[in-house]
């Protein structure tokens, strides 16, 4: 079923059990973002240190997708060099803008290649690109602040 | 279903209805109080206005100035005579959002001392199930005036509480401005009643009409209202055209909100003088093809009779009614009886994200609304961030309501909930 391409069993599963779910005291940034056609919302709290992503946390509320796909860049950027979780950032993002043509390099993108089916259903790109959005948000901010 | 008229054959003038969706389904639209579904009626009677009949309106000494001419301002006619109005009234607009705006933006241009200036001070009300189009235009008009917001409390079960009425409409009030439906809720306010309260302290009403007027007779005259909008695309007639009406003594009271051609009596360097209404209100070579199709529609929901389509709405929500109460772990957004209550029903799937549910559904046909729904106020009243919403209009049957919820199910056991 066309269904079983948008929610593989890993989007189910971090859906059930996100990883960082849960706002640590301590950040580089806190950024908050939401979605404003479903109202979907999410707070996102970095720490960057030398260069690396040396914490992140989250909450936020919204659907399978957005959900899943938070918890999975959480887990694929900590502890990553900046510059290597943009890397992951870009192609992530190119893989949501590939309209089902692209499934994904498992290499570098790992769980998140189960969200390729997502690509195919345009309305919801938004949701699986709003905790990726919010990371990168945190990460400029954090430069800011640091003055990197 | 009893022969009010057979929505299965109603389906029949819908081209759209042909479509296969995904999962191999056929299309089951509940998704009208967003738009409705276009008869071929109105794609008709748009095309032909552009093959036979196109020029610019109220211009042009030609033969096709004159057809066009006549074919919208006989699209004003059927508008007025829909809403019992008189013709003159009847302002076409973008749609509904610029009929609010328009209304407000014009007060907001009233000259000092005109009965219609909002000032520092003075009160508007409103309700919190009111759309985004019907809240944030008056919170821009109070921000640029000093005017303050009040506003009427939905009660739990989706009714707003008038308990405080009049109180809230205090001698300060110069604006009260409510929906006659709330697009979430299903609610139907008792605008009579609020107007007259409204009017007895020199108050402006202002009806928000989007969900109301395609669903059931809506009269200008009957309701004592001052100012009515609502937009053509809900009421099977085209995108890209809305309605304001007001009545004639505001419209001749009122500054103009867009300026320009069309809208004007005489012109000279430094200044100009308005037309009568409602060219006044209507700057620029308006949207004529849509409004003719806007005139078709009318044509249509008439030959079906309102009576009969209000009749046939409340019979398809108390079917659905009674089959959601069946369901477990599905909770209705609103009333859940049918007084005063229209063909909206908002619920919420506990442990599946209304996206979640509106995808589901998908796959099997099945076209809802999923979010907010432009009424994030009401969504944070209710401690929810969305609603997924099935709205049923004259060409949904029981069987739409049948897939429905079928389709709930089979989310709850997809989602395992």
């Amino acid at each position: 079923m066309e269904l079983d391409s948008l929610y593989q069993q890993v989007i189910l599963d971090h859906y059930k059990n996100p990883k960082h779910k849960n706002l640590n005291e301590s950040y580089t940034a806190q950024v908050h973002h939401v979605n404003p056609s479903c109202g979907d919302e999410i707070t996102l709290n970095i720490q960057v240190q030398a260069g690396k992503v040396a914490g992140i946390s989250w909450d936020g509320v919204g659907c399978s997708i957005s959900q899943a796909s938070t918890s999975i860049m959480t887990e694929l950027v900590l502890g990553k060099d900046i510059e290597n979780a943009f890397e992951i950032l870009g192609e992530f993002t190119d893989l949501m803008q590939s309209k089902g043509t692209k499934s994904g390099d498992e290499e570098v993108l790992e769980d998140a290649v189960a969200l390729a089916g997502v690509s195919k259903f345009p309305a919801r790109i938004k949701c699986a690109l709003l905790g990726w959005m919010a990371f990168k948000d945190a990460v400029l901010q954090s430069k800011d602040k640091l003055g990197e | 279903m009893s022969k009010i008229f057979d929505p299965v054959e109603v389906r029949k003038d819908f081209p759209i209805f042909s479509k296969v969706m995904r999962g191999n389904s056929r299309l089951v639209y509940l998704d009208s109080g967003a738009t409705s579904q276009k008869p071929r009626e109105v794609l008709d009677a748009e095309r032909e206005f552009y093959e036979k009949n196109n020029a610019a309106v109220h211009r042009g000494s030609h033969l096709l100035a004159e057809e066009a001419s006549a074919a919208y301002e006989g699209a004003r006619q059927k508008v007025a005579n829909f809403i019992g109005a008189n013709v003159d009234d009847v302002i076409f607009t973008k749609s509904a959002t610029e009929s609010l705006n328009a209304i407000a933006y014009s007060l907001g241009n009233s000259k000092p001392g005109s009965r219609y200036e909002i000032k520092s001070g003075d009160r508007i009300v409103l309700s919190e199930m009111e759309h985004h189009a019907n809240l944030i235009p008056w919170q821009q008009l109070a921000k640029r005036t000093g005017a303050e917001l009040a506003w009427f409390d939905v009660d739990s079960n989706g009714r707003l509480d008038l308990s405080n009425a009049s109180e809230l409409i205090n001698s300060r009030t110069k604006i009260v401005a409510l929906t006659h439906q709330s697009n979430v809720l299903g609610t139907i306010n008792p605008v009579s009643e609020i107007a007259a309260i409204a009017h007895k302290v020199g108050a402006l009403f202002v009806l928000d009409g989007c969900q109301s007027v395609p669903h059931f007779p809506v009269n200008v005259q009957s309701l004592g209202i001052d100012f009515l909008a609502f937009s053509g695309h809900k009421a099977v007639g085209p995108t890209g055209v809305g309605v304001l009406w007001a009545k004639a003594e505001h419209l001749a009271g009122m500054e103009p909100f867009l300026f320009g051609g069309s809208m004007i009596e005489s012109v000279t360097m430094t200044d100009a003088t308005w037309a009568p209404a409602p060219r006044k209100f209507e700057a620029g070579v308006p949207n004529m093809a849509q409004a003719v199709g806007l005139g078709a529609a009318v044509d249509y929901l008439q030959k079906l009779g309102m009576a009969n389509v209000a009749a046939h709405d409340e019979e398809l929500t108390g079917y659905a009614l009674e089959k959601f109460s069946a369901l477990s772990g599905v909770r209705i957004i609103g009333p859940k009886d049918l007084k005063d209550r229209g063909a909206v029903i908002s619920f919420v799937v506990e442990g599946i994200h209304p996206h979640d549910v509106g995808q589901v559904l998908d796959q099997y046909g099945v076209a809802v609304r999923t979010g907010h729904h432009c009424a994030w106020p009401l969504m944070k009243k209710f401690g929810i961030t969305g609603t997924t919403r099935a709205s049923f209009y004259l060409y949904n049957d029981f069987q739409d309501i049948d897939i429905l919820i079928d389709s709930i199910d089979r989310a709850q056991k997809y989602f395992k909930v």
